[in-house]
Protein backbone atom coordinates (compact mmCIF):
# COMPACT_ATOMS: atom_id res chain seq x y z
CA UNK A 1 0.00 0.00 0.00
CA UNK A 2 2.35 2.31 1.06
CA UNK A 3 4.52 2.10 -2.48
CA UNK A 4 1.28 2.08 -4.21
CA UNK A 5 0.66 5.49 -2.36
CA UNK A 6 3.51 7.06 -3.40
CA UNK A 7 3.34 5.82 -6.83
CA UNK A 8 -0.31 7.47 -6.40
CA UNK A 9 0.69 10.62 -6.08
CA UNK A 10 -0.24 13.36 -8.40
CA UNK A 11 2.84 14.69 -10.40
CA UNK A 12 3.21 17.98 -8.18
CA UNK A 13 2.66 21.21 -9.37
CA UNK A 14 5.83 23.42 -8.50
CA UNK A 15 4.59 25.35 -5.13
CA UNK A 16 6.98 27.13 -4.48
CA UNK A 17 7.66 30.58 -5.84
CA UNK A 18 6.14 30.47 -9.06
CA UNK A 19 8.20 30.42 -12.47
CA UNK A 20 8.32 33.87 -13.89
CA UNK A 21 8.93 35.47 -16.95
CA UNK A 22 11.95 37.23 -17.24
CA UNK A 23 11.73 40.46 -16.58
CA UNK A 24 11.34 42.94 -18.87
CA UNK A 25 14.26 45.49 -19.40
CA UNK A 26 13.41 48.70 -19.96
CA UNK A 27 15.26 48.92 -22.94
CA UNK A 28 12.34 48.32 -26.04
CA UNK A 29 12.89 45.23 -27.96
CA UNK A 30 13.25 45.66 -32.13
CA UNK A 31 10.04 42.94 -31.91
CA UNK A 32 7.93 45.38 -29.95
CA UNK A 33 8.41 47.96 -32.47
CA UNK A 34 7.04 46.06 -35.19
CA UNK A 35 2.95 47.20 -35.38
CA UNK A 36 3.92 50.49 -35.27
CA UNK A 37 5.89 50.18 -38.62
CA UNK A 38 3.71 49.88 -40.78
CA UNK A 39 1.41 53.22 -39.39
CA UNK A 40 4.22 55.19 -38.55
CA UNK A 41 5.49 54.32 -42.55
CA UNK A 42 2.24 55.70 -43.60
CA UNK A 43 2.79 58.68 -41.72
CA UNK A 44 6.49 59.60 -43.56
CA UNK A 45 5.22 58.79 -47.11
CA UNK A 46 1.96 61.04 -46.45
CA UNK A 47 4.00 64.09 -45.40
CA UNK A 48 6.79 63.21 -48.08
CA UNK A 49 3.61 63.53 -50.64
CA UNK A 50 2.19 66.39 -49.40
CA UNK A 51 5.45 68.31 -49.23
CA UNK A 52 6.83 67.38 -52.98
CA UNK A 53 3.52 68.44 -53.85
CA UNK A 54 1.58 65.33 -54.97
CA UNK A 55 -1.56 65.53 -52.94
CA UNK A 56 -3.41 68.63 -52.63
CA UNK A 57 -3.41 70.36 -49.47
CA UNK A 58 -6.81 71.71 -49.95
CA UNK A 59 -8.18 67.95 -49.68
CA UNK A 60 -5.67 66.32 -47.46
CA UNK A 61 -3.80 68.56 -45.45
CA UNK A 62 -0.24 66.92 -44.40
CA UNK A 63 0.09 65.46 -41.05
CA UNK A 64 2.25 68.30 -39.62
CA UNK A 65 -0.61 70.51 -40.46
CA UNK A 66 -3.20 68.12 -38.52
CA UNK A 67 -0.73 68.66 -35.50
CA UNK A 68 -0.67 72.13 -35.44
CA UNK A 69 -4.77 72.17 -36.00
CA UNK A 70 -4.72 70.07 -32.81
CA UNK A 71 -2.34 72.55 -31.55
CA UNK A 72 -4.37 75.65 -32.13
CA UNK A 73 -7.83 73.55 -30.74
CA UNK A 74 -6.34 72.89 -27.58
CA UNK A 75 -4.60 76.55 -26.76
CA UNK A 76 -8.08 77.57 -27.79
CA UNK A 77 -9.72 75.59 -25.23
CA UNK A 78 -12.26 74.16 -28.30
CA UNK A 79 -10.35 71.05 -28.32
CA UNK A 80 -11.58 69.88 -24.23
CA UNK A 81 -14.90 71.41 -24.26
CA UNK A 82 -15.82 69.31 -27.25
CA UNK A 83 -13.70 66.10 -26.29
CA UNK A 84 -15.72 66.84 -22.66
CA UNK A 85 -19.18 66.59 -24.57
CA UNK A 86 -18.69 63.83 -26.71
CA UNK A 87 -17.56 61.84 -23.97
CA UNK A 88 -20.64 62.78 -21.64
CA UNK A 89 -22.99 61.93 -24.17
CA UNK A 90 -20.86 58.45 -24.86
CA UNK A 91 -21.10 57.82 -20.93
CA UNK A 92 -24.71 58.30 -20.03
CA UNK A 93 -25.73 56.84 -23.41
CA UNK A 94 -23.77 53.22 -22.28
CA UNK A 95 -24.69 53.40 -19.03
CA UNK A 96 -28.52 53.89 -19.88
CA UNK A 97 -28.50 51.16 -22.49
CA UNK A 98 -25.88 49.76 -20.98
CA UNK A 99 -27.94 48.53 -17.63
CA UNK A 100 -31.46 48.08 -19.14
CA UNK A 101 -29.90 45.83 -21.82
CA UNK A 102 -28.17 43.80 -19.07
CA UNK A 103 -30.85 43.78 -16.34
CA UNK A 104 -33.05 42.57 -18.99
CA UNK A 105 -30.99 39.86 -19.76
CA UNK A 106 -30.29 38.64 -16.44
CA UNK A 107 -34.03 38.31 -16.60
CA UNK A 108 -34.82 36.26 -19.19
CA UNK A 109 -31.95 34.25 -18.51
CA UNK A 110 -32.94 33.28 -15.29
CA UNK A 111 -36.63 33.65 -15.95
CA UNK A 112 -38.61 31.96 -18.12
CA UNK A 113 -41.81 33.57 -18.26
CA UNK A 114 -39.44 36.98 -19.10
CA UNK A 115 -37.73 35.63 -21.86
CA UNK A 116 -41.34 34.19 -23.26
CA UNK A 117 -42.67 37.91 -22.67
CA UNK A 118 -40.24 39.71 -23.94
CA UNK A 119 -37.50 38.11 -25.65
CA UNK A 120 -39.42 37.75 -28.88
CA UNK A 121 -39.82 41.41 -29.43
CA UNK A 122 -36.49 42.43 -28.51
CA UNK A 123 -35.48 39.81 -31.40
CA UNK A 124 -37.48 41.73 -33.64
CA UNK A 125 -36.48 45.27 -32.81
CA UNK A 126 -32.69 44.19 -32.92
CA UNK A 127 -32.95 43.71 -36.87
CA UNK A 128 -34.03 47.80 -36.98
CA UNK A 129 -30.55 49.17 -37.22
CA UNK A 130 -30.73 52.05 -34.89
CA UNK A 131 -29.64 54.64 -37.15
CA UNK A 132 -32.86 54.13 -39.31
CA UNK A 133 -34.86 55.59 -36.63
CA UNK A 134 -33.20 59.39 -37.34
CA UNK A 135 -35.75 60.57 -39.02
CA UNK A 136 -38.71 59.44 -36.21
CA UNK A 137 -36.17 60.42 -33.00
CA UNK A 138 -35.92 64.26 -34.23
CA UNK A 139 -39.28 64.24 -34.73
CA UNK A 140 -39.59 63.07 -31.28
CA UNK A 141 -37.16 64.50 -29.65
CA UNK A 142 -35.78 66.92 -31.64
CA UNK A 143 -31.76 67.72 -31.78
CA UNK A 144 -31.78 68.05 -28.60
CA UNK A 145 -29.54 66.12 -26.00
CA UNK A 146 -32.50 63.56 -25.77
CA UNK A 147 -32.00 62.10 -29.06
CA UNK A 148 -28.66 61.91 -29.09
CA UNK A 149 -29.23 59.47 -25.48
CA UNK A 150 -31.60 57.95 -27.30
CA UNK A 151 -29.85 56.73 -30.18
CA UNK A 152 -26.70 55.91 -27.98
CA UNK A 153 -28.37 54.32 -25.73
CA UNK A 154 -30.29 51.98 -27.99
CA UNK A 155 -27.40 51.28 -29.96
CA UNK A 156 -25.16 49.20 -27.29
CA UNK A 157 -28.61 48.27 -25.67
CA UNK A 158 -28.62 44.94 -27.91
CA UNK A 159 -24.96 44.03 -27.85
CA UNK A 160 -25.09 44.11 -23.95
CA UNK A 161 -28.71 42.21 -23.69
CA UNK A 162 -27.88 39.12 -25.97
CA UNK A 163 -24.53 38.31 -24.81
CA UNK A 164 -25.43 38.52 -20.81
CA UNK A 165 -28.48 36.47 -22.36
CA UNK A 166 -26.30 34.06 -23.77
CA UNK A 167 -23.91 33.90 -20.63
CA UNK A 168 -26.75 33.58 -18.06
CA UNK A 169 -28.10 30.78 -20.56
CA UNK A 170 -24.63 28.71 -20.79
CA UNK A 171 -23.53 28.75 -17.01
CA UNK A 172 -22.60 25.14 -16.33
CA UNK A 173 -25.35 23.06 -15.28
CA UNK A 174 -23.89 20.82 -13.45
CA UNK A 175 -22.47 24.28 -11.26
CA UNK A 176 -26.04 25.18 -10.44
CA UNK A 177 -26.44 21.41 -9.16
CA UNK A 178 -23.67 21.68 -7.12
CA UNK A 179 -25.06 25.27 -5.45
CA UNK A 180 -28.05 23.83 -5.28
CA UNK A 181 -26.94 20.35 -3.07
CA UNK A 182 -25.02 22.81 -1.10
CA UNK A 183 -28.13 25.10 0.13
CA UNK A 184 -27.68 27.91 -1.93
CA UNK A 185 -31.05 30.15 -2.50
CA UNK A 186 -31.48 32.33 -5.19
CA UNK A 187 -29.67 35.01 -4.28
CA UNK A 188 -26.22 33.24 -3.18
CA UNK A 189 -26.79 31.45 -6.47
CA UNK A 190 -27.03 34.15 -8.62
CA UNK A 191 -24.44 35.94 -6.34
CA UNK A 192 -21.47 32.80 -6.69
CA UNK A 193 -22.19 31.07 -9.58
CA UNK A 194 -24.48 32.76 -12.26
CA UNK A 195 -23.29 35.83 -12.56
CA UNK A 196 -19.57 35.08 -12.39
CA UNK A 197 -20.25 32.27 -14.80
CA UNK A 198 -21.42 34.84 -17.08
CA UNK A 199 -19.07 37.24 -16.83
CA UNK A 200 -17.02 36.59 -19.87
CA UNK A 201 -20.15 36.93 -22.04
CA UNK A 202 -20.73 39.93 -20.46
CA UNK A 203 -17.40 41.51 -21.17
CA UNK A 204 -17.87 40.41 -25.02
CA UNK A 205 -20.95 41.93 -25.24
CA UNK A 206 -19.38 45.71 -23.56
CA UNK A 207 -16.48 45.45 -26.16
CA UNK A 208 -19.14 45.22 -28.81
CA UNK A 209 -21.06 47.81 -27.66
CA UNK A 210 -17.91 50.35 -27.03
CA UNK A 211 -17.83 49.94 -30.63
CA UNK A 212 -21.85 50.57 -31.35
CA UNK A 213 -21.71 53.46 -29.11
CA UNK A 214 -18.80 55.43 -31.04
CA UNK A 215 -20.02 54.84 -34.35
CA UNK A 216 -23.98 56.10 -32.90
CA UNK A 217 -22.50 59.19 -31.65
CA UNK A 218 -20.20 60.06 -34.56
CA UNK A 219 -23.44 59.94 -36.67
CA UNK A 220 -25.61 61.71 -34.37
CA UNK A 221 -23.32 64.84 -33.81
CA UNK A 222 -22.76 65.15 -37.29
CA UNK A 223 -26.55 65.30 -37.58
CA UNK A 224 -27.45 68.28 -35.35
CA UNK A 225 -24.95 69.34 -32.69
CA UNK A 226 -23.92 72.50 -31.16
CA UNK A 227 -20.70 71.07 -29.47
CA UNK A 228 -18.36 67.26 -29.67
CA UNK A 229 -16.29 65.75 -31.38
CA UNK A 230 -18.62 65.33 -34.02
CA UNK A 231 -19.40 68.68 -34.53
CA UNK A 232 -15.89 70.14 -34.79
CA UNK A 233 -15.82 67.99 -37.91
CA UNK A 234 -19.12 69.06 -38.73
CA UNK A 235 -18.54 72.63 -38.58
CA UNK A 236 -15.08 72.39 -39.83
CA UNK A 237 -16.23 70.83 -43.40
CA UNK A 238 -18.01 73.68 -44.05
CA UNK A 239 -14.90 76.02 -44.10
CA UNK A 240 -13.18 73.38 -45.84
CA UNK A 241 -10.66 72.75 -43.10
CA UNK A 242 -9.86 69.33 -43.83
CA UNK A 243 -7.31 69.81 -41.34
CA UNK A 244 -9.94 69.79 -38.38
CA UNK A 245 -11.85 66.88 -40.15
CA UNK A 246 -8.77 64.39 -40.36
CA UNK A 247 -8.12 65.57 -36.33
CA UNK A 248 -11.68 64.47 -35.53
CA UNK A 249 -11.48 61.18 -37.02
CA UNK A 250 -8.00 60.57 -35.35
CA UNK A 251 -9.31 61.39 -31.27
CA UNK A 252 -12.24 59.49 -32.30
CA UNK A 253 -9.77 56.38 -32.96
CA UNK A 254 -8.15 57.31 -29.77
CA UNK A 255 -11.00 57.33 -27.43
CA UNK A 256 -12.26 53.89 -29.17
CA UNK A 257 -8.70 52.53 -28.41
CA UNK A 258 -9.30 53.90 -25.29
CA UNK A 259 -12.65 52.87 -24.21
CA UNK A 260 -11.63 48.97 -24.87
CA UNK A 261 -8.68 49.38 -23.05
CA UNK A 262 -10.49 50.19 -19.91
CA UNK A 263 -12.65 47.37 -20.94
CA UNK A 264 -9.85 45.06 -21.39
CA UNK A 265 -8.38 45.74 -17.66
CA UNK A 266 -11.69 45.37 -16.09
CA UNK A 267 -12.07 42.25 -18.19
CA UNK A 268 -8.42 41.20 -17.16
CA UNK A 269 -8.99 42.11 -13.50
CA UNK A 270 -12.32 40.05 -13.01
CA UNK A 271 -11.32 37.58 -14.79
CA UNK A 272 -7.95 36.27 -13.18
CA UNK A 273 -9.25 33.09 -12.42
CA UNK A 274 -9.72 31.92 -16.28
CA UNK A 275 -6.48 30.14 -18.07
CA UNK A 276 -7.25 32.18 -20.88
CA UNK A 277 -5.89 35.05 -18.54
CA UNK A 278 -3.02 34.14 -16.58
CA UNK A 279 -0.78 33.11 -19.53
CA UNK A 280 0.67 36.75 -19.54
CA UNK A 281 -0.27 40.51 -19.16
CA UNK A 282 -0.92 40.94 -23.14
CA UNK A 283 -4.01 39.91 -24.80
CA UNK B 1 1.92 -1.50 9.05
CA UNK B 2 5.19 0.54 9.73
CA UNK B 3 5.85 3.19 7.88
CA UNK B 4 8.64 6.07 7.85
CA UNK B 5 7.36 9.16 6.44
CA UNK B 6 9.89 10.20 3.57
CA UNK B 7 9.94 14.18 3.04
CA UNK B 8 12.41 14.10 -0.05
CA UNK B 9 11.93 12.30 -3.50
CA UNK B 10 14.80 11.12 -5.25
CA UNK B 11 15.93 14.30 -6.56
CA UNK B 12 15.69 16.06 -2.79
CA UNK B 13 12.91 17.89 -3.56
CA UNK B 14 9.97 18.18 -0.86
CA UNK B 15 6.71 15.50 -1.48
CA UNK B 16 3.69 15.60 -0.29
CA UNK B 17 3.08 13.81 2.69
CA UNK B 18 2.05 10.18 2.27
CA UNK B 19 -2.19 9.81 2.77
CA UNK B 20 -1.77 5.89 4.18
CA UNK B 21 1.40 6.52 5.99
CA UNK B 22 -0.58 8.61 8.52
CA UNK B 23 -2.23 6.30 10.93
CA UNK B 24 -6.20 7.31 10.93
CA UNK B 25 -6.63 9.39 14.50
CA UNK B 26 -9.12 8.38 16.70
CA UNK B 27 -12.59 8.72 15.60
CA UNK B 28 -14.18 12.22 16.36
CA UNK B 29 -17.50 10.78 17.49
CA UNK B 30 -20.01 8.54 15.74
CA UNK B 31 -22.04 10.83 13.72
CA UNK B 32 -23.07 8.87 10.87
CA UNK B 33 -26.72 8.38 10.40
CA UNK B 34 -28.59 5.26 9.59
CA UNK B 35 -30.51 4.94 6.50
CA UNK B 36 -33.61 2.65 5.69
CA UNK B 37 -35.53 2.79 2.91
CA UNK B 38 -38.47 0.87 1.84
CA UNK B 39 -39.90 0.30 -1.48
CA UNK B 40 -38.48 2.86 -3.31
CA UNK B 41 -39.38 3.49 -7.18
CA UNK B 42 -38.58 5.88 -9.58
CA UNK B 43 -38.86 6.53 -12.70
CA UNK B 44 -38.17 8.84 -15.72
CA UNK B 45 -41.19 9.11 -17.54
CA UNK B 46 -42.72 5.47 -18.25
CA UNK B 47 -38.80 4.24 -18.10
CA UNK B 48 -38.45 2.68 -14.30
CA UNK B 49 -34.80 2.85 -12.70
CA UNK B 50 -35.69 1.89 -9.94
CA UNK B 51 -38.31 -0.29 -8.75
CA UNK B 52 -38.91 -2.12 -5.06
CA UNK B 53 -35.78 -1.30 -3.58
CA UNK B 54 -35.30 -2.04 0.34
CA UNK B 55 -32.01 -0.95 2.08
CA UNK B 56 -31.11 -0.82 5.56
CA UNK B 57 -27.82 0.83 6.47
CA UNK B 58 -26.65 1.32 9.54
CA UNK B 59 -24.90 4.44 10.98
CA UNK B 60 -21.40 4.90 10.09
CA UNK B 61 -21.48 1.77 7.64
CA UNK B 62 -19.34 2.12 4.67
CA UNK B 63 -21.80 0.72 1.96
CA UNK B 64 -20.61 0.25 -2.09
CA UNK B 65 -22.98 0.44 -4.95
CA UNK B 66 -21.69 -1.36 -7.92
CA UNK B 67 -23.58 -1.98 -10.66
CA UNK B 68 -23.21 -2.05 -14.55
CA UNK B 69 -23.86 1.77 -16.31
CA UNK B 70 -27.58 2.39 -16.59
CA UNK B 71 -28.42 -0.02 -13.39
CA UNK B 72 -29.92 2.68 -11.38
CA UNK B 73 -26.93 3.62 -9.06
CA UNK B 74 -26.18 7.01 -9.58
CA UNK B 75 -30.04 7.31 -9.41
CA UNK B 76 -30.41 6.21 -6.05
CA UNK B 77 -27.44 8.32 -5.07
CA UNK B 78 -29.19 11.71 -6.24
CA UNK B 79 -32.48 10.51 -4.20
CA UNK B 80 -30.53 10.03 -1.38
CA UNK B 81 -29.61 13.55 -1.30
CA UNK B 82 -32.52 15.43 -2.42
CA UNK B 83 -31.13 15.96 -5.92
CA UNK B 84 -34.41 13.87 -7.04
CA UNK B 85 -37.89 12.91 -5.55
CA UNK B 86 -39.02 9.48 -6.09
CA UNK B 87 -41.85 7.94 -7.94
CA UNK B 88 -42.91 6.41 -4.79
CA UNK B 89 -41.68 4.44 -1.32
CA UNK B 90 -39.74 6.62 1.42
CA UNK B 91 -36.57 7.02 2.34
CA UNK B 92 -35.55 7.80 6.20
CA UNK B 93 -32.88 8.62 8.10
CA UNK B 94 -32.06 7.43 11.85
CA UNK B 95 -30.33 9.64 14.52
CA UNK B 96 -28.24 7.90 17.22
CA UNK B 97 -31.31 7.68 19.38
CA UNK B 98 -33.44 5.76 17.00
CA UNK B 99 -35.54 8.54 16.00
CA UNK B 100 -36.03 9.86 12.49
CA UNK B 101 -33.84 12.66 11.78
CA UNK B 102 -33.19 15.18 8.81
CA UNK B 103 -29.19 14.74 8.33
CA UNK B 104 -26.50 16.94 7.10
CA UNK B 105 -25.82 15.47 4.10
CA UNK B 106 -23.12 16.13 1.17
CA UNK B 107 -21.79 14.66 -2.21
CA UNK B 108 -19.12 14.30 -4.12
CA UNK B 109 -19.71 14.02 -7.50
CA UNK B 110 -17.27 12.22 -10.26
CA UNK B 111 -16.71 15.91 -11.29
CA UNK B 112 -14.69 18.39 -8.80
CA UNK B 113 -17.24 20.67 -9.86
CA UNK B 114 -15.19 23.38 -8.29
CA UNK B 115 -16.40 27.27 -8.98
CA UNK B 116 -13.53 28.58 -11.11
CA UNK B 117 -13.92 31.79 -10.26
CA UNK B 118 -13.28 30.92 -6.49
CA UNK B 119 -9.91 30.08 -4.71
CA UNK B 120 -9.47 26.73 -4.12
CA UNK B 121 -10.72 27.95 -0.28
CA UNK B 122 -13.35 29.78 -0.96
CA UNK B 123 -14.30 26.41 -2.86
CA UNK B 124 -14.41 24.91 0.24
CA UNK B 125 -16.52 27.74 2.40
CA UNK B 126 -19.21 26.71 -0.21
CA UNK B 127 -19.08 23.64 1.62
CA UNK B 128 -20.02 25.20 5.32
CA UNK B 129 -23.60 27.38 3.83
CA UNK B 130 -24.93 30.14 4.99
CA UNK B 131 -24.63 31.58 8.62
CA UNK B 132 -21.00 31.22 9.02
CA UNK B 133 -18.95 33.96 10.31
CA UNK B 134 -15.86 34.47 7.94
CA UNK B 135 -13.29 33.95 10.17
CA UNK B 136 -14.72 30.76 11.52
CA UNK B 137 -15.53 29.33 7.87
CA UNK B 138 -12.08 30.20 7.23
CA UNK B 139 -10.76 28.55 9.85
CA UNK B 140 -12.87 25.11 9.06
CA UNK B 141 -12.01 25.21 5.45
CA UNK B 142 -8.48 25.46 6.11
CA UNK B 143 -8.74 22.35 8.58
CA UNK B 144 -11.02 20.59 6.07
CA UNK B 145 -8.10 21.35 3.24
CA UNK B 146 -5.39 20.32 5.43
CA UNK B 147 -7.31 17.32 6.52
CA UNK B 148 -7.11 16.04 2.51
CA UNK B 149 -3.38 17.48 2.53
CA UNK B 150 -4.23 20.25 0.00
CA UNK B 151 -3.26 23.40 2.84
CA UNK B 152 -0.79 24.97 0.59
CA UNK B 153 -2.79 25.41 -2.12
CA UNK B 154 -5.78 27.42 -0.57
CA UNK B 155 -4.75 30.41 -2.10
CA UNK B 156 -4.68 29.24 -5.73
CA UNK B 157 -7.68 28.84 -8.87
CA UNK B 158 -8.44 25.46 -9.34
CA UNK B 159 -7.28 25.88 -12.75
CA UNK B 160 -4.08 25.49 -11.13
CA UNK B 161 -4.93 22.12 -9.88
CA UNK B 162 -4.23 18.38 -10.84
CA UNK B 163 -6.76 16.16 -11.60
CA UNK B 164 -6.25 14.34 -8.05
CA UNK B 165 -5.64 17.60 -6.14
CA UNK B 166 -9.43 19.10 -7.61
CA UNK B 167 -11.13 15.99 -6.76
CA UNK B 168 -9.39 16.53 -3.00
CA UNK B 169 -10.59 19.89 -2.82
CA UNK B 170 -14.05 18.60 -3.70
CA UNK B 171 -14.28 16.37 -0.91
CA UNK B 172 -12.86 18.98 0.98
CA UNK B 173 -15.69 21.05 0.09
CA UNK B 174 -18.19 17.96 1.22
CA UNK B 175 -16.13 17.30 4.57
CA UNK B 176 -16.40 21.06 5.99
CA UNK B 177 -19.28 20.76 7.21
CA UNK B 178 -18.63 17.44 9.10
CA UNK B 179 -21.82 15.63 7.44
CA UNK B 180 -23.74 12.78 9.09
CA UNK B 181 -24.05 11.22 5.56
CA UNK B 182 -21.18 11.58 2.46
CA UNK B 183 -22.50 10.29 -0.64
CA UNK B 184 -20.06 9.58 -3.08
CA UNK B 185 -21.02 9.32 -6.70
CA UNK B 186 -17.90 7.73 -8.63
CA UNK B 187 -15.75 10.24 -7.56
CA UNK B 188 -12.70 8.56 -8.50
CA UNK B 189 -13.77 8.00 -12.06
CA UNK B 190 -12.10 10.38 -13.75
CA UNK B 191 -8.65 9.69 -12.16
CA UNK B 192 -5.86 7.77 -13.51
CA UNK B 193 -4.83 4.48 -11.71
CA UNK B 194 -2.51 5.98 -9.56
CA UNK B 195 -3.82 8.13 -8.47
CA UNK B 196 -7.05 6.63 -7.60
CA UNK B 197 -4.71 4.28 -5.19
CA UNK B 198 -3.74 7.49 -3.15
CA UNK B 199 -7.69 8.88 -3.11
CA UNK B 200 -9.11 5.57 -2.11
CA UNK B 201 -6.71 5.73 1.09
CA UNK B 202 -7.41 9.16 1.93
CA UNK B 203 -11.23 8.16 1.58
CA UNK B 204 -10.38 5.30 3.68
CA UNK B 205 -8.72 7.77 6.74
CA UNK B 206 -11.22 10.47 6.61
CA UNK B 207 -14.17 7.82 6.82
CA UNK B 208 -12.56 6.56 9.79
CA UNK B 209 -11.62 9.26 11.10
CA UNK B 210 -15.03 11.23 11.03
CA UNK B 211 -17.44 8.12 11.02
CA UNK B 212 -19.86 9.24 8.67
CA UNK B 213 -21.94 6.69 7.34
CA UNK B 214 -20.68 6.74 3.55
CA UNK B 215 -22.56 5.66 0.23
CA UNK B 216 -19.65 4.96 -2.46
CA UNK B 217 -21.15 4.56 -5.96
CA UNK B 218 -18.42 2.72 -8.32
CA UNK B 219 -18.18 0.59 -11.17
CA UNK B 220 -14.30 -0.73 -9.90
CA UNK B 221 -15.37 -3.93 -8.33
CA UNK B 222 -11.95 -4.26 -6.75
CA UNK B 223 -12.46 -0.71 -5.65
CA UNK B 224 -15.20 -1.65 -3.65
CA UNK B 225 -13.85 -4.19 -2.03
CA UNK B 226 -10.75 -2.51 -1.05
CA UNK B 227 -12.80 0.01 0.58
CA UNK B 228 -15.96 -0.86 1.87
CA UNK B 229 -17.85 -2.32 4.68
CA UNK B 230 -20.32 -4.13 2.56
CA UNK B 231 -21.30 -4.06 -1.07
CA UNK B 232 -24.22 -4.36 -2.87
CA UNK B 233 -24.85 -4.98 -6.64
CA UNK B 234 -28.14 -3.09 -8.17
CA UNK B 235 -29.02 -4.78 -11.04
CA UNK B 236 -31.92 -3.75 -12.98
CA UNK B 237 -33.17 -1.57 -10.20
CA UNK B 238 -32.89 -3.99 -7.17
CA UNK B 239 -30.59 -5.31 -5.33
CA UNK B 240 -29.17 -8.27 -6.77
CA UNK B 241 -26.56 -9.27 -3.92
CA UNK B 242 -25.35 -8.26 -0.81
CA UNK B 243 -21.87 -9.43 0.48
CA UNK B 244 -20.39 -7.92 3.88
CA UNK B 245 -16.89 -7.63 4.03
CA UNK B 246 -15.33 -7.77 7.35
CA UNK B 247 -11.59 -7.91 6.76
CA UNK B 248 -9.18 -5.64 8.52
CA UNK B 249 -7.97 -2.51 7.58
CA UNK B 250 -5.87 -1.11 5.71
CA UNK B 251 -6.94 -3.91 3.09
CA UNK B 252 -3.88 -5.22 0.98
CA UNK B 253 -4.72 -5.27 -2.63
CA UNK B 254 -5.09 -8.51 -4.28
CA UNK B 255 -5.20 -10.44 -1.01
CA UNK B 256 -7.06 -13.92 -1.90
CA UNK B 257 -9.62 -13.09 0.57
CA UNK B 258 -10.68 -9.88 -1.15
CA UNK B 259 -9.86 -11.88 -4.93
CA UNK B 260 -12.40 -14.23 -4.04
CA UNK B 261 -15.11 -11.21 -3.01
CA UNK B 262 -14.29 -9.49 -6.20
CA UNK B 263 -14.76 -12.64 -7.94
CA UNK B 264 -18.11 -13.49 -6.04
CA UNK B 265 -19.41 -10.23 -6.86
CA UNK B 266 -18.27 -9.69 -10.74
CA UNK B 267 -20.36 -12.91 -10.82
CA UNK B 268 -23.34 -11.29 -9.67
CA UNK B 269 -23.10 -8.70 -11.83
CA UNK B 270 -22.72 -10.85 -15.36
CA UNK B 271 -24.51 -13.29 -14.44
Amino acid sequence: MTLAAELGKPISVPTGPRIRAPRRSLAISPSALLPFLLPLGIVVLWQAASSFGWITNRLMPAPIQVVWAFWDKLVSGELAVNIQASAIRAISGLLVGGSIGFLLGLANGVSRLSHSLTDTTLQMLRTIPNLALIPLVILWFGIGEEAKLFLTALGVFFPIYLNTLHGVRNVDPQLIEMGRVYGMNGWTLFRKVIFPGALPSIFVGLRFSLGIMWLTLIVAESMAASSGIGHMANSAREFMMTDVVILALVIYALLGKLADLVALTLERLTLSWNPAYQKSARS
Amino acid sequence: MSTTVRTKNVWGNDIEPEYAARIPRQRAGDRGVGIRIEGLAKSFGDVPVLHDLDLEVPAGQFLAIVGKSGCGKSTLLRLLVGLDTPTSGAISFVGPDGADTEPSSRIVFQEPRLLPWASVIDNVVVGLGEGVGRRDARRLAEAALAEVQLGEKAGEWPSRLSGGQRQRAALARALVSQPAFLALDEPLGALDALTRITMQALIERVWQEQGFTALFVTHDVGEAVALADRVIVLDEGRIALDIAIDQPRPRRRGAPDLAEIEGRLLAGIFK
